[in-house]
C-alpha cells in the first residue's frame, strides 16, 4: 500500500515535470479563424520592456505542402513560440515566412524561422527600409525591448514582391499582394483563397489608432482598392478579426480623412505644424486606444507630406 | 533562476533609466564644449535667445525646433551666429546659422532628428564676440518611430524641389517671416554592412544660402540631423520690392535654387 502511493507520488511528481517542462518549452495562444489559418492576438499596448514588443497580430496558414508564417512577431522568443505552435499543429513544413511590413513588431521573429527550405518574402522596398531603420532598431531594443537583438535579427527577404506574387501551399493559394506607400513603404497583403481571408496587417487597425508611417494620401487610395475585394473576414494587424468588410474599415477611414481635411486646410491658411501638432483632431482622442502615444506623430507626418501637394 | 532573471532585468532597468533618462550635460561639458568653443566662455542670460522644443518628440524623425531672438538685428548689435547642437546625436553638429543686421530678426526655426533622449542647445554668437546659450531637452519617443524620412520615393521624386512661404503681405522696413522648404531625402549614412546589399552613403543638404536682392539674410551650414525635406523659417527686411533667393547645395554637389518676388 504505502509503495503504491510512493509510486503514484513519483508518478504525480513525474507528470508533473514533464507538464512543466512542457510549459516552459511553450507554444503560443491561438485561435483557428478558418480551416487551416491560425491567428494570435496582440494586445493594445506600446513596444516595451514588459511585452518585449510582443504587441501585434501574428499568424499562419496551413496548406497540404507548406505553412506560410504571417509575421514572425516582435522579438526572436515569440517567433520560436510561434514556430513550436505550428509544430504542435501539424507536420506540414513551413517553406515561408511573410513579412508584412519593416516594423519591429512584424519581424523580429524572423531569425527563429532560419533554416533550410523557408524562404523570407517582403515588399520590394522592404530590404531598404530594413537597412535604413536596422541598425536604429538593433541599437535600441535592448533599452526599449529589454532584449537585445543583434545583425542576425534582421532577415532581409528572399524573394521580393514588386505587384503580386501567388504561392501554392497545395491546395491552398495565397496572392500576396505589393502595395504603394501607405501605412509604410513597404506593406504587402495577403489573401487567403480557400478561406477569404483578407490579411491586411498594419494596412489596417481596429481600435488601436491608425500609425502613418508612409503616406496619408497613399494609404487612403490603397483602401479605396482594397475595400472594394469581396472577402468574407480582414484580419487587421492590430484588433480583432473583422467579417464585415469594407464596413470594418469605417473607423480607420474617418479618422485619416479628417486628418487630411484639417492638415490641409491648416497648410492652406499659412499655419505652421507647431499649430498643427497641437490642435488637429484631438476630439478623436476617445475613440481609441493608443491617441496619446500616436495621433500626434500623425501628424507630423501628414503635415510634411502635404505642405508639398501644390 | 526566476528569480535571477527579475533581478538582472531589474538591475538593467535601473542602469538603462539611470543612462538614459538623465538630464544630463556630461557630453557637453566633457567634450562638445571645448570641440565647438575652446575655453571661450559661453553665458546662458536669458535676455538674448530662447529655444522652444517639444519635451516629448513626437516623431524623432521631424521634431520641431524654434529658436528666438529677443533683441533686434542693428548695425551695432546683433546676433551673427547660431550653432545648434543636439547632445546624443551620432553626429551633434545640426547647423550652423549666420546673420546680418538685415535679417532683421535672427530667428530660426527648422525641424530634427533627434535620436535617443537629449539636450538640444543652441548657441549665440554676439557681433562682439559674446556667447549666449539657450537649451532644451528633449525625450525621443521609441517605438517604431527611428529617425528616418518615412516615403523615400516620394522624397526622391521631389528631389530639389523647392517653395518659399511668406506670411501675409510683406511689408517694407520691417521683419517679414518667410518660410523655405527643400525637398531633400537628407539620407543618413548610418547603415550596418552586416545587414546590406547595398550602402548608401550619406546624402544630405550641406548648405543653405539666402539672400534679398543679392544681400545675404541666412546662410546656414547644415548636417544629417536636419529632417527630411529641410524646412526653415527665418526673418528678412525689404526695404522696397525685390527678389527672395536660396540657393541650396547637397553633399554630392548638385546645387539648387529658387527666387521669389517679393512687392511690398
Amino acid at each position: 500500500m504505502k509503495c503504491i502511493w510512493i509510486v503514484s507520488l513519483g508518478l504525480c511528481l513525474g507528470l508533473f515535470a514533464v507538464q512543466c517542462q512542457a510549459k516552459t518549452k511553450e507554444t503560443l495562444e491561438v485561435q483557428k479563424i478558418a480551416p487551416g489559418l491560425y491567428f494570435h492576438f496582440g494586445h493594445h499596448e506600446l513596444p516595451n520592456r514588459d511585452n518585449h514588443g510582443a504587441i501585434a497580430n501574428i499568424g499562419f496558414v496551413v496548406g497540404k505542402e507548406c505553412v506560410a508564417v504571417l509575421d514572425s512577431g516582435g522579438n526572436p522568443q515569440q517567433g520560436l513560440l510561434l514556430k513550436n505552435t505550428i509544430e504542435k499543429i501539424t507536420d506540414v513544413p513551413i517553406c515561408y515566412v511573410i513579412n508584412s511590413h519593416v516594423h519591429p513588431d512584424h519581424i523580429f521573429g524572423n531569425r527563429s524561422f532560419k533554416g533550410r527550405g523557408v524562404q523570407f518574402i517582403g515588399h520590394k522596398n522592404l530590404a531598404r527600409a530594413m537597412q535604413a531603420r536596422g541598425g536604429f532598431y538593433l541599437q535600441r531594443s535592448e533599452e526599449q525591448l529589454g532584449v537585445k537583438l543583434a545583425p542576425k535579427d534582421i532577415v532581409l527577404p528572399d524573394i521580393e514582391v514588386t505587384d503580386s506574387l501567388t504561392l501554392d501551399l497545395g491546395h491552398r493559394l495565397l496572392t500576396v499582394t505589393a502595395h504603394g506607400s501607405a501605412h509604410t513603404d513597404n506593406d504587402l497583403s495577403v489573401l487567403d483563397k480557400n478561406s477569404q481571408t483578407l490579411w491586411l496587417s498594419d494596412l489596417l487597425f481596429v481600435e488601436h489608432l491608425p500609425v502613418i508611417d508612409g503616406s496619408l494620401k497613399g494609404w487612403l487610395r490603397e483602401l479605396k482598392a482594397l475595400s472594394a475585394l469581396k472577402v468574407r473576414r480582414v484580419v487587421p494587424g492590430h484588433g480583432p478579426v473583422m467579417g464585415d468588410w469594407p464596413a470594418a474599415l469605417k473607423p480607420q477611414e474617418d479618422y485619416l480623412t479628417m486628418l487630411l481635411k484639417e492638415v490641409r486646410s491648416m497648410i492652406r491658411q499659412g499655419k505652421f505644424i507647431e499649430q498643427a501638432i497641437a490642435e488637429v483632431g484631438q476630439m478623436a482622442t476617445g475613440r481609441w486606444a493608443l491617441f496619446d502615444a500616436f495621433h500626434k506623430k500623425n501628424i507630423t507626418l501628414v503635415f510634411a507630406e502635404l505642405e508639398w501637394e501644390d | 533562476m526566476k528569480m535571477v532573471r527579475v533581478i538582472v532585468s531589474f538591475l538593467a532597468m535601473f542602469f538603462v533609466n539611470a543612462v538614459s533618462a538623465g538630464v544630463d550635460d556630461t557630453v557637453w561639458k566633457n567634450e562638445l564644449k571645448t570641440q565647438f568653443f575652446a575655453d571661450r566662455s559661453i553665458s546662458e542670460t536669458e535676455n538674448i535667445i530662447a529655444i522652444e522644443a517639444p519635451y516629448r518628440a513626437e516623431d524623432a524623425a521631424l521634431v520641431p525646433i524654434r529658436i528666438t531672438s529677443k533683441i533686434n538685428q542693428t548695425n551695432d548689435k546683433y546676433i551673427k551666429k547660431i550653432t545648434l547642437i543636439v547632445d546624443k546625436n551620432p553626429t551633434p553638429f545640426a547647423a550652423e546659422f549666420n546673420f546680418t543686421p538685415l535679417s532683421g530678426k535672427a530667428d530660426v526655426a527648422m525641424r530634427l532628428r533627434i535620436n535617443s533622449y537629449s539636450y538640444v542647445r543652441a548657441i549665440a554668437e554676439m557681433n562682439d564676440g559674446q556667447l549666449i546659450m539657450a537649451k532644451k531637452f528633449v525625450k525621443a519617443s521609441g517605438g517604431c518611430s527611428a529617425p528616418i524620412g518615412a516615403d523615400l520615393d516620394a522624397a526622391m521624386k521631389r528631389l530639389g524641389r523647392m517653395k518659399f512661404k511668406l506670411s501675409g503681405t510683406a511689408q517694407s522696413n520691417e521683419p517679414n517671416l518667410a518660410q523655405l522648404l527643400i525637398s531633400h531625402p537628407n539620407i543618413t549614412g548610418m547603415q550596418m554592412d552586416q545587414v546590406t546589399r547595398f550602402i548608401r552613403p550619406a546624402y544630405y543638404v550641406e548648405e543653405v544660402k539666402v539672400t534679398f536682392d543679392g544681400q545675404p539674410v541666412l546662410t546656414a551650414k547644415t548636417d544629417i540631423a536636419i529632417s527630411a525635406d529641410p524646412n526653415f523659417r527665418f526673418y528678412f527686411v525689404p526695404q522696397s520690392s525685390g527678389d527672395l533667393r536660396a540657393e541650396v547645395s547637397d553633399t554630392d554637389g548638385n546645387t539648387f535654387s529658387q527666387t521669389y518676388r517679393v512687392e511690398p
